[in-house]
């Protein structure tokens, strides 16, 4: 006798997927506007003119995506505290996810920003407005106009790599998948559906941030 | 207490530090023959082909990587089908990396300017000539900076095989770890040893595409 294939067994455990998807996206949002706050602090920075600031943050922007996300919050969750720095699995989860983020958002807005012409920063001078100014109202919204997509790609990429955080016992979407098929012993199922759930939340996700940017940007891309 | 010296410590990363390697080098492999198929199959058949090897590429990058490991690992021998670690790893890595070659090599394909397939069809050459000795030699060029990028990511996606219990670095480092107590040290060791691996790869593949971009010029 072949293995009957039961989703129904699933059903009843609607509520505890719901909680895990939430925690999931609530772990990205977060790290989304930290990661993206600090991304535009870093890709400003990287244009100062202080040899020894511009080094730290290539160094970091480097370090962080030439190794593996588990491996960034395995150090954060595990080796920290011998430093004395002792986070939750929550905290650490989310730590990581924003450390990492940002190292990709300040590669992607340093490109957006040197994409901005040159004129547009004199022309803003010449209106009167100060440096922050010229950045801020100017040079950023554009930069961030042009570099969207791909800021959105990698808040997708950030959801997805976010199960990992499942291994230090963060109760996301795939932590509540094992904890489900611990008990059913249906895990065939369960990471299935837990699998589609996730395909439905990075479509969602991507397609809601793409009409979000429409509107945030009307007019400002080139 | 500290009976382990930092040279043990280290060798034992070092040399668990090979299966990430051979992992990784499977994967590439593997990967890209399914991708060069799938490109072969993409341009040459009707829009049926070209919908569900997009499906395919979408379903593996709108889907973690470590559900697409459980469910081989942990769900299939529910259907009656045994899998290792190590298998599970290999074959889910292999699909991995064949979407996102696919992906890639098939936007290197497209940039190709249409006239090169007209030209080499006038001149007599059927479809897998014309792919052979016309198109892919030049898309080649523009795939190969990205194609460097994308090993960066598949070396790193290699560590999800640690949860499986493959023993390459990252397991490696839990079992170091637990024997040890210095997960500060261990931890930073293996995130050097990653780096080792991916930073120059990442360097070449900027290069490279430095140099695609003054020849375009």
């Amino acid at each position: 006798m072949g293995y009957q294939l039961d989703f129904g067994a699933l059903v009843q455990y609607l509520g505890l997927f719901l909680e895990g998807a939430a925690v999931t996206l609530g772990l990205t949002a977060l790290a989304s506007v930290a990661g993206i706050a600090l991304g535009i602090a870093g890709a400003a920075a990287a244009r100062s003119k202080n040899d020894w600031v511009r080094r730290l943050i290539t160094g970091y922007v480097e370090l962080i995506r030439n190794t593996p996300f588990i491996v960034q919050m395995f150090f954060i969750f595990f080796g920290l505290p011998s430093l004395g720095l002792r986070l939750s699995a929550l905290m650490a989860a989310a730590l990581a996810m924003i450390i990492n983020l940002a190292a990709y958002a300040i590669e992607i807005i340093r490109a957006g920003l040197d994409a901005v012409p040159p004129g547009q920063a004199e022309a803003g001078r010449a209106m009167g407005l100060h440096g922050l100014g010229v950045f801020g109202l100017i040079v950023l919204p554009q930069a961030l106009a042009t570099v969207y997509p791909a800021l959105v790609g990698q808040i997708t990429i950030t959801m997805l790599e976010s199960a990992v955080v499942s291994q230090i016992a963060v109760v996301d979407l795939t932590h509540v998948a094992d904890l489900i098929q611990s008990r059913n012993f249906r895990s065939f199922e369960t990471y299935l559906v837990v699998t589609v759930i996730y395909l439905i939340l990075a479509l969602l996700l991507r397609r809601l941030l793409a009409l979000a940017g429409r509107s945030l940007f009307a007019g400002r891309t080139p | 207490m500290n009976d382990f010296t930092l040279w043990d410590i280290a060798r034992n990363l070092l040399l668990a530090g090979r299966w990430t390697l051979l992992l990784s080098a499977i994967a590439f492999a593997g990967g890209g023959i399914l991708a060069l198929v799938l490109l072969v199959l993409r341009f040459g058949f009707g829009k049926w082909v070209q919908r569900t090897i997009a499906l395919y590429v979408e379903l593996f990058q709108s889907t973690p990587l470590l559900m697409q490991l459980f469910l081989v690992y942990f769900g299939l021998p529910r259907l009656g089908i045994d899998v290792s670690a190590w298998l599970a790893a290999a074959v889910c890595l292999t699909f991995y990396s064949s979407a996102f070659l696919t992906d890639i090599w098939r936007g290197a394909v497209e940039s190709i300017p249409r006239g090169q397939w007209d030209g080499s069809s006038s001149l007599g050459l059927h479809y897998l000539a014309q792919l052979r000795l016309v198109i892919l030699p030049q898309a080649m060029r523009i795939a190969i900076p990205p194609t460097v990028g994308f090993l960066v990511q598949l070396v790193k996606s290699t560590a999800l095989a640690s949860i499986v219990g493959y023993h390459e670095l990252t397991r490696t480092a839990q079992i170091v770890t637990n024997a040890t107590f210095q997960p500060f040290l261990v931890y930073g060791m293996v995130a050097l040893i990653y780096f080792a691996i991916c930073y120059p790869l990442t360097d070449l593949s900027r290069r490279l595409e430095r140099r695609l971009a003054t020849n375009a010029r």
